[in-house]
């Protein structure tokens, strides 16, 4: 089986400071490491590979230095690895984005499943992998959260929606977004790391995409223009609530059940 | 020696001293928490507990206790594990958790001035906000720092950083008479007579109470990498210890973990532990200020646990990585706690070099005594955290097989030339186990000092070389 994973580079910390004059994330002598979600989606791909036998790509776009992550996806066993990198892909959206992985891919082969994380912890839009589906127009199933049978023609997995599970057998080719928690990730090995150090990893440029329109790529394609970007109010308010056991734990297990946090 | 029976006379005066009643438990209200530590070995109950709020109203409240022959003893979180909090003799239980404040972080001299009863996270969290560091690491973080320094804790950095004596600069204290004294401060050396400072520090709170502390801090290491090593067996794993420590780079943890210990965790967690397939596995950290630093020192490290026979060595570079795998070592205790009904534990410290012959040892008696035994703890300096588990034992069987395991185990530390505790102390439960290793003019003298701070043996009376 033919398997890709999507993977990102995001800034090493949560603690991310906004230059409050531009408005852009300060990335700047931040350290970076492979987007803790992606790591669910590598995990599936390989937990699949061990399964079923076949070969892992992981693909990601961004800057040279991305490929500090492709290097931590061999170390934890992938086999290969891409990497879309242009300027002139550079502040591209969603849609930009999307668009020129979606031409990549194609450009690399033809593969049996995508996996993508839910969400990037840079960005936070969860849209990338939806939208490559549409790009290369094959189905795809979001929130995935467990994967049961996956055969030559059809993967048959449960997606964790938001009152209910729903558990679908989709065809493949097929992309799939998991969810954080359905594998504990893997942790990278030095064997691995020592292994492939001199690894090859393929660079690909919109010289090498079948679709050369500029307008397309980065910010040129991106119809998204941030006003401005800011760190979320932090919600600290405290509830006071008296009663006796039975009447308490009554009401925290309504206000659990209404937040979503468990399930009836 | 006989002790003031605590009376409603006595009761009065103290209200009258603290001057609010909110602060003051007597009798009834005391909670049933205040009379044991987190192993509840021993039980006995304050006639009071006070829950003290100032270094002034610490010196009177032991004023009038040393007037009156009242026992009292201080408390942090309690969260030891060897009775020493337990108010053996009754009397006045002083709560110190409510003096928890920072009081100044000198950036020149790199220095935190602290009340005892600032909790271990939140004090590493104030610091490292500030980009500095307070090394001292034990496993639990909601212990006081007051508490720490009464044991003399050391926790998982001591490999590379020491223990907490080493931090402590100076040190204000209530004398048992009720004077209040400063010990040391914020000056790097000192030369000026007997090391005063450094024998509060370990005293369990028998000679003086802690009231302020002055710490010592480092700048903080940018970056941290911890490696976990699968083995295939532990011999193998504690085998590459000493191989590790005598290499260039210097660990600032070495733990060593056994598969059953790492179930434990997992299913009082529920969570999921990123390896399961090897029978024991070293859990080392390193820090610097770069990644590519750090890389560089652990490549000689990993190369070592390969020789020595490791499967494979696992990096976690991440703060997510980094935290399961945490997380699960520092809830060791609590897991195995939840594994059975009721415990023992033994701290003992022996030289590096002995370690696995130790944990050899303790393997083998699990069979000759018919016990189960759990352990993990620190390698990197030789300190053992053992626990003896009673499952489905009778109450006979129990208490003959724990003492016979924990007499076994004790005897061969000596012989390994251990010490009894390596960071919990002595208290209340490891005396007897104290005197037989300690050299009778030692214990002399021990006892002596006790008796120069505190003629009248009121502060924490029943502890340590009692």
């Amino acid at each position: 089986m033919e398997i890709l994973v999507c993977i990102k580079q995001v800034p090493g910390t949560n603690k991310v400071e906004i230059d409050p004059v531009s408005g852009v994330l300060k990335r700047d002598g931040v350290d970076s490491k492979m987007n803790p979600y992606d790591l669910y989606a590598l995990e599936s791909a390989l937990r699949l590979r061990e399964q079923v036998g076949g070969k892992i790509t992981v693909i990601t776009m961004g800057p040279g230095q991305a490929t500090e992550i492709i290097r931590e996806a061999y170390a934890m066993g992938a086999d290969h690895g891409i990497l879309v990198s242009d300027r002139k892909f550079a502040g591209a959206d969603v849609l930009a984005t999307s668009y020129t992985l979606s031409q990549a891919i194609k450009t690399a082969g033809h593969f049996d499943i995508i996996f993508c994380g839910k969400q990037t912890t840079d960005g936070d839009t969860a849209q990338v992998g939806s939208e490559i589906s549409e790009f290369l127009g094959i189905p795809s199933a979001t929130n995935v959260t467990a994967i049961h049978e996956a055969g030559e023609e059809s993967i048959t997995v449960e997606m964790g929606l938001s009152n209910t599970v729903e558990t679908v057998e989709i065809q493949l080719p097929c992309l799939l977004c998991v969810d954080k928690g359905i594998y504990q990730p893997r942790l990278p090995s030095y064997i691995k790391k020592k292994l492939t150090q001199d690894r090859e990893i393929t660079v690909l440029s919109l010289a090498d995409l079948p679709d050369q329109s500029t307008a397309r790529y980065g910010l040129s394609g991106s119809p998204t223009q941030v006003q401005r970007i800011f760190s979320p109010d932090v919600n600290d308010d405290q509830q006071l609530w008296d009663g006796n056991a039975e009447e308490l734990s009554q009401r925290l297990a309504d206000l659990l059940i209404g937040q979503k946090f468990v399930r009836r | 020696m006989s002790y003031k029976v605590f009376d409603d006379q006595d009761y009065k005066r103290i209200l009258e001293i603290v001057g609010d009643c909110d602060r003051v438990l007597y009798r009834d209200d005391v909670g049933e928490d205040y009379s044991h530590d987190e192993l509840g070995d021993i039980t006995s109950h304050p006639d009071i507990v006070i829950k003290v709020c100032s270094t002034e109203e610490v010196a009177a409240v032991i004023k009038y206790a040393c007037s009156q022959r009242i026992p009292i003893t201080p408390r942090g979180s309690g969260t030891g594990l060897v009775g020493a909090a337990v108010p053996v003799e009754h009397g006045i239980l002083l709560d110190l958790s409510g003096m928890n404040r920072i009081l100044e972080l000198d950036e020149e001299n790199m220095t935190v001035t602290v009340e005892p009863g600032v909790l271990l996270m939140d004090l590493s969290q104030f610091v490292e906000e500030n980009q500095l560091f307070y090394p001292p690491d034990p496993g639990e973080k909601s212990a006081t720092i007051g508490g720490n320094i009464s044991t003399n804790a050391g926790g998982m950095r001591a490999v590379k950083y020491g223990v907490t004596r080493d931090y402590v600069r100076g040190l204000e204290v209530v004398l048992p008479n009720g004077n209040i004294v400063r010990l040391g401060g914020k000056t790097v050396k000192n030369s000026s007579g007997y090391a005063l400072k450094d024998l509060m520090v370990g005293a369990e709170g028998t000679l003086g109470v802690v009231t302020k502390a002055v710490l010592k801090l480092l700048p903080l290491p940018k970056k941290t990498i911890s490696l976990l090593v699968p083995f295939p067996s532990l011999d193998r794993a504690i085998g590459a210890v000493p191989l590790i420590i005598r290499s260039q780079a210097v660990p600032t943890a070495v733990e060593f973990m056994e598969q059953e210990v790492i179930k434990d965790a997992e299913r009082y967690l529920g969570l999921a532990f990123p390896v399961t397939n090897a029978d024991a596995y070293l859990l080392l950290k390193f820090d610097g200020n770069t990644k590519a630093d750090i890389e560089r020192d652990y490549d000689s490290v990993a190369q070592i646990c390969l020789d020595q026979g490791a499967t494979d060595v696992l990096i976690m570079d991440t703060e997510e990585r980094s935290e399961t795998v945490w997380k699960a070592r520092g809830a060791f205790l609590e897991a195995i706690k939840a594994s059975t009904c009721a415990m023992d534990e033994v701290d003992v410290v022996v030289p590096r070099s002995c370690i696995g012959e130790m944990v050899d040892f303790i393997h083998k008696l699990q069979k000759t005594v018919g016990i189960r035994i759990k352990s993990f703890g620190h390698a990197g300096d030789g300190n053992l955290h053992i626990y003896v588990l009673r499952d489905e034992l009778t109450d006979i069987q129990w208490e003959q097989r724990k003492m016979s395991a924990m007499d076994a185990m004790y005897k061969k530390a000596r012989e390994l030339h251990g010490e009894v505790s390596g960071e919990h102390g002595i208290g209340y439960v490891k005396q007897p186990y104290l005197k037989e290793s300690l050299a009778e003019d030692l214990l002399l003298i021990m006892q002596g000092i006790k008796q120069v701070f505190d003629p009248d043996n009121i502060l924490n009376p029943g502890k340590v070389c009692w």
